[in-house]
């Protein structure tokens, strides 16, 4: 089974052996790809059926919410946090990107960045709230309640003092450069990690 | 109705050594009587200990010898089952304190021969546990690939992990609680006065005479059933519904079919329960208390078995064991750093609802029963 690609990128970049918590890990898609490369993968879901799905695949996951029960996992508990298409979701994303760097040193963040071109001209052209293909719901039963740009998560970063020790920008499945993510990524990756 | 019970031959062993019990008494030697299912493997790692709840027994699977019926986890245990027979080898003992074989209150004194009664010591869950261990160190099993239990099986389950981490791999929870609640000993309260006010209760030395505290336990187990189902699920089966009548009587008959079904329930309950084994168990549930003995820091009871990988399951109309138990197990599980998982799942039948068809639950346990071979 193929990988939604930004998964497919953090797969590839958590080392093998070490520890990972994947907060909202549906129903376990990316832990499985983790665990095949030795990785000690657990997660977090608030979905029952997800939750139901990935313990009937046998992995340890958690039915909570990243909004309340990060609280419960003790610092350092994990060498990654991943939290993938989530961030925009959450109450208080500050928060979360806190709780994250506090369970684990480093944090995989994903997001839909939503300054990307096409978001941008629907916006300009219709004057209404974009439906794009990574933005697929209307705004009134949106899931996305914190809707967040490449250049908005640059800034929370770097007024928290996080450091990004890697980022990727995807645009479809293929990658887009630093320089032009803003516009052209429809999808953004961060390793960050306590500054 | 308890000379009946007593007259079932139950498979067993007597292990010929002392149970020291967490009341300060010992047992002088242990009775068990168990089931098993399945083949055990050559290197003996395939052994799946399965829990029963307060009025449960060894006879999870196969048909029950006093009624006749499948046994309580026939659609859990068997041939291609969640808890595969064919790869398993599964076994169910009787609790200490029980009537189905195991050393409890109507076993006999060493000396006299006469049944024990209210002579035999109070119990803790930790002592079941205890008593298990015996059971396995007997069977030569080092190493349980799992235990699971549901509700009292839940609670031994979450015993084991903590007492005997390096002995399980794998310890799944199902509708249970880490300690009983001030409402679980008061339900449990009301049904032991209703026995001990039964005057054929006698002190507990009814065993081999004409009359026991059927009326007693009758009414115990009335009491507690309703906190086995939920509030909706009692509307939905009964609603206001009238028994075998067009009118109410405006007498105390059951006019109402759920007085007549608890009646029917309480009743047949005596045909294979024993009340002073009632007593006794539920007596060891509400001393249930796992962070009692660590400093009242549940997470302290599971310092050691960071190792053991968890699967905790609760049910949303589950009011006995709500989820707000499990979900005080699974922090402490997390804050030591265990594999956890847990899960509420929906379904209809309040706590009764680990007994009945919930496929989600069944995918769980067989789940987590696989992940943990790998």
């Amino acid at each position: 089974m193929k990988l939604r690609p930004d998964l497919a990128i953090i797969a590839d970049a958590v080392p093998a052996a070490s520890r990972a918590l994947d907060v909202g890990c549906g129903d376990g898609e990316l832990m499985a790809a983790l665990r095949e490369k030795g990785v000690d993968a657990r997660g977090l879901e608030i979905d029952p059926a997800n939750v139901t799905a990935a313990i009937a695949r046998g992995q340890s996951v958690v039915q909570g919410d990243a909004n309340h029960d990060l609280a419960d996992y003790p610092d350092n508990a994990f060498d990654y946090a991943i939290l993938s298409q989530t961030l925009q979701t959450t109450e208080r994303p500050d928060r979360v990107v806190d709780q994250l760097l506090r369970i684990a040193p480093r944090a995989f963040v994903s997001f839909p960045n939503f300054a990307h071109w096409r978001v941008r001209l629907a916006l300009l052209w219709s004057g209404r709230m974009p439906v794009t293909r990574l933005l697929p719901v209307a705004w009134y039963e949106t899931p996305n309640i914190h809707h967040v740009t490449v250049s908005d998560f640059r800034d929370l970063v770097r007024t928290r003092g996080i450091a990004v020790e890697r980022a990727w920008y995807l645009s479809g499945d293929r990658p887009t450069s630093d320089a032009a993510a803003s516009w052209r990524a429809e999808h953004a990756i961060f390793l960050i990690s306590r500054g | 109705m308890a000379s009946l019970l007593h007259q079932i031959q139950h498979h067993s062993v007597t292990i010929s050594a002392p149970l020291a019990l967490d009341g300060g008494q010992s047992l002088p030697s242990v009775t068990i009587a168990y089931q098993s299912y399945g083949a055990l493997a050559s290197d003996k790692s395939n052994a799946v200990l399965v829990c029963h709840a307060l009025t449960g027994d060894q006879y999870v699977a196969g048909n029950h010898p006093a009624t006749g019926k499948p046994g309580w986890w026939a659609r859990m245990v068997g041939p291609g089952k969640p808890i595969d027979t064919d790869r398993f080898f599964v076994i169910c003992a009787n609790v200490l304190g029980s009537c189905m074989g195991s050393s409890g209150p109507a076993s006999p004194d060493a000396l006299t021969g006469a049944p024990l009664g209210m002579t035999f010591p109070v119990i803790t869950i930790g002592d079941m546990v205890r008593a298990q261990a015996m059971l396995l160190d007997h069977l030569g099993i080092a190493r349980l690939h799992a235990v699971i239990g549901g509700s009292m099986g839940g609670m031994q389950t979450l015993a084991w992990a903590s007492a005997y981490p390096e002995r399980l791999a794998s310890a799944i929870v199902i509708a249970s609680a880490a300690r009983h609640s001030a409402q679980n000993i008061a339900f449990h309260e009301v049904g032991r006065q209703a026995i001990m006010a039964d005057p054929d209760w006698q002190d507990g030395q009814y065993y081999g005479g004409a009359r026991g505290p059927t009326k007693g336990l009758a009414v115990a187990r009335m009491a507690a059933h309703i906190t086995y189902l939920s509030e909706a699920g009692l509307t939905e089966k009964f609603g206001r519904r009238l028994q075998a009548r067009d009118a109410k009587s405006f007498g105390f008959d059951a006019d109402f079919q759920i007085e007549s079904y608890l009646r029917h329930q309480g009743l047949a309950f005596t045909d294979r329960f024993d009340a002073n084994a009632y007593l006794y168990i539920t007596r060891a549930m509400d001393y249930f208390d796992l962070a009692e003995a660590h400093d009242g820091q549940l997470a302290n009871a599971f310092a050691r078995a960071k190792d053991v990988r968890f699967t905790l399951v609760s049910f949303d109309t589950d009011w006995l064991y709500p989820t707000a138990e499990s979900r005080r197990i699974v922090q402490a599980l997390q804050s030591v750093g265990a594999a956890a998982s847990f899960v509420e799942l929906s379904a209809p039948f309040g706590h009764d609802s680990f007994l009945l068809e919930v496929p989600a639950l069944d995918s769980i346990v067989a789940g987590s029963l696989a992940a943990s071979l790998a």
